[in-house]
């Protein structure tokens, strides 16, 4: 029970100075952009990667264009099916890892 | 005509008109009409999204490109996705905490600037006009291929339909619209894609109706003698010696032969009759050869064109208005974020249908690559694989799933531009809404029944690229970059929307006169995009004195997580909630 107002009075500090944007509440939201965009931007990466390496391989080695894939075209597989669940996949990954981002950074302002 | 179809169009246009009218009910103030109070839940908006996204260019478009370019057109539905993975990653969550209700309003919040608020509307409308005009002559389109109506009578229908129901609740009233036709699309695209592949897959490649296997090095043979009337000037491209009996209503009808390799120009109203088994000629841009139809280009060009098609729909997801709007709708920036996530899951599942359809229509529907009107190949492929009633209640399924596209993604559209002319442009109380949304809608009917009908999903394409090069470089830079000006804004906005709008008068241009148009010109996002991005930089970083001051307050608004509670909601700033409304309206006091 004693230490509910102390905690709760740091945490109101720590809000003030947030709202007020105080050199170091302004270097706790930089740091908190910084992280999330990194983030963004390897996994978008990662997307992109994949996507624009299809095509670059289809103009590099046409002949991979003509292989079977249990009696389905290759090319037609790789592009009509295995996007799909890669970008579900990555969309999911990114929303776990924001997510926690900004619980702990919850936490850290309320303790 | 198919009786079917007359009445599953008409349920679908009822239940729409049912919803609509059933919850506007609830929407009282202008905060209902422009964001539905946000208070919609991340599954349902997510299946409202998809359900607005999900338009003609997605229902009809895909398979139609499928059925003309093959594998070069798979990479739509990757692009259309894919838009929603980036605006995930970049924009949801800060945009929505923003509190912003439109996206000028977004631009004002962010670097305080009426002026850049005034241009972004414009765009805005634009963007929004640009879109909304192939939906809507899709629906005359689709109209003409269920019953003898004129092609303007689809359009004023679903005009009529939407107008009613965004002038009677706007966001609110379509929010569950928009969810439930999301559900119904899927459903009337999957059904009848399983029959059919049921169908093929029992009878086979080489069976009666079919045109013949998708890999063989000639164009698709017609299964029996075909007649097909050609509504427009075209010119068509033989490979192999054809038969042909030309009838253009001058008299001198009769049989010749194409000589391999030639082109044929055929006038409208011609009527062309070709005997069993020969190969069908294909419009000129159309691949003719099923083996070149097969397998993705392998040249340059088709590289960076590629690249060019999946830059557009990559970042022109978020530039583009209706889709915005829907994320205005969420309680919190976590809710947006959990939104998207299940946006890519309903969309990577319901595009697989289109392409299946696509793939069928290239043997059994293949007169379509004559007339070019290969966005009907949806409606036209189940009554050409399956005689009798069991074809025509899946074609009328179909017919009924395209309407439900139009209906959705169009009052999404004229929502969200009513919503910006009537907060921009008049003064934001529900009744300039109403009076914004009969204005859009009827300009929109009026340029959609004059002008010209261009494939569905390339013209839509346009829309994208003019998205991804005036929104995507503000959206993005806004949220993540401190040092953004508004006039660096304004300067990138405007070159990347003025180069788009070059490409599309060039493209205009080139197609009267012999299409000598490249293909950068045709695909114009792979120059625009980073001209407009660098502009944008470049100028900002040359004005940093006229970063704002309060960029350090917006940047905590927009980036500090939902349960520290720094979010303030512009649209209850500016119009007050419904309760207050009703008392602003009795009282003196205007908060």
């Amino acid at each position: 029970m004693l230490a509910e107002p102390s905690r709760s009075s740091t945490s109101l500090r720590a809000r003030v100075e947030l709202e007020q944007q105080t050199s170091w509440g302004e270097l706790l939201i930089k740091d908190l952009v910084k992280v999330q965009l990194r983030t963004a931007v390897l996994l978008g990466l990662l997307v992109l990667a994949v996507l624009c390496a299809i095509p670059a391989v289809f103009y590099v080695a046409p002949a991979v264009t003509e292989l079977r894939l249990a009696g389905l075209p290759l090319p037609w597989l790789l592009l009509a099916v295995a996007p799909f669940p890669l970008m579900f996949g990555v969309g999911l990954w990114y929303n776990r890892l924001a997510e926690r981002r900004e619980r702990d950074f919850v936490n850290m302002i309320e303790n | 005509m198919n009786p079917w179809a007359l009445v599953s169009v008409a349920l679908v246009v009822v239940v729409t008109f049912y919803l609509g009218h059933r919850t506007s009910r609830f929407a009282r103030s202008t905060h209902d009409f422009l964001v539905a109070r946000r208070t919609v839940r991340s599954r349902r908006n997510a299946a409202a999204i998809a359900g607005e996204y999900i338009s003609a260019a997605s229902f009809l478009g895909v398979a139609g490109l499928v059925l003309k370019e093959g594998a070069d057109a798979l990479w739509f539905p990757i692009g259309f996705t894919a838009g929603f993975l980036a605006l995930m990653l970049f924009v949801a969550g800060p945009l929505r905490r923003s509190g912003a209700y439109t996206l000028p309003d977004f631009m004002e919040a962010r670097l305080s600037s009426p002026t850049l608020r005034t241009a972004s509307t414009w765009f805005v409308v634009f963007i929004g006009v640009l879109y909304l005009l192939p939906q809507l002559q899709g629906a005359g389109l689709a109209m003409t291929m269920i019953m003898p109506a004129p092609a303007w009578a689809g359009s004023v229908l679903v005009t009529v339909v939407i107008a009613y129901n965004v002038m009677g609740g706007g966001m609110r009233a379509i929010t569950l619209l928009q969810a439930f036709q999301y559900w119904f699309k899927l459903f009337a695209i999957a059904a009848p894609t399983f029959v059919l592949c049921a169908v093929f897959v029992t009878g086979g490649a080489g069976a009666p109706g079919s045109a013949g296997s998708l890999d063989e090095p000639a164009a698709p043979n017609f299964a029996a003698r075909t007649a097909v009337t050609v509504d427009t000037d075209v010119t068509l491209r033989v490979d192999s010696p054809t038969r042909v009996h030309v009838d253009d209503g001058s008299g001198d009808a009769g049989w010749t032969t194409w000589r391999a390799g030639s082109e044929h120009t055929v006038d409208a109203g011609a009527e062309l009759t070709f005997p069993g088994g020969s190969a069908v000629p294909t419009v000129d841009q159309a691949k003719s050869a099923n083996i070149d139809w097969l397998l993705p280009s392998t040249d340059l060009t088709g590289l960076l064109s590629t690249y060019s098609l999946l830059l557009a729909l990559l970042l022109g997801t978020m530039g583009l208005p209706h889709v915005l709007s829907r994320f205005y709708t969420n309680p919190d920036g976590k809710a947006a974020r959990r939104t998207t996530v299940q946006v890519l899951l309903l969309l990577g599942l319901f595009y697989l249908f289109p392409v299946m359809l696509g793939m069928l229509s290239r043997m059994f529907v293949p007169e379509l690559l004559i007339t070019g009107d290969t966005d009907a190949a949806v409606i036209a492929l189940p009554t050409a694989m399956l005689s009798g009633v069991t074809g025509q209640i899946l074609a009328a399924l179909l017919a009924a799933g395209a309407f439900a596209a139009f209906l959705s993604t169009a009052s999404g559209l004229v929502s969200s531009m009513s919503g910006v002319i009537a907060t921009d442009l008049l003064a934001g109380k529900v009744r300039d809404y109403r009076v914004a949304s009969v204005g859009v809608a009827a300009v929109s009917v009026a340029l959609a029944v004059t002008l010209p009908i261009d494939d569905l999903a390339l013209s839509v394409g346009m829309s994208f690229a003019l998205g991804a090069s005036t929104f995507a470089p503000l959206l993005v830079l806004g949220i993540w970059w401190r040092r953004l000006t508004w006039l660096g804004a304004m300067v990138g906005m405007c070159t990347g929307g003025g180069l788009v709008l070059l490409a599309v008068v060039l493209n205009a241009v080139s197609a009267h006169t012999g299409g000598w148009a490249p293909w950068l010109v045709q695909q114009p996002a792979l120059v625009t995009v980073p001209v407009a991005f660098g502009l944008t930089v470049l100028v900002s970083t040359a004005t940093s004195s006229r970063v704002p001051e309060d960029v350090g307050a917006v940047m905590l608004r927009l980036h500090a997580p939902d349960p520290l509670g720094f979010m303030r909601d512009r649209a209850v700033q500016r119009f007050g909630r419904a309760e207050e409304h009703t008392r602003t309206t009795q009282g003196r006091h205007r908060k």
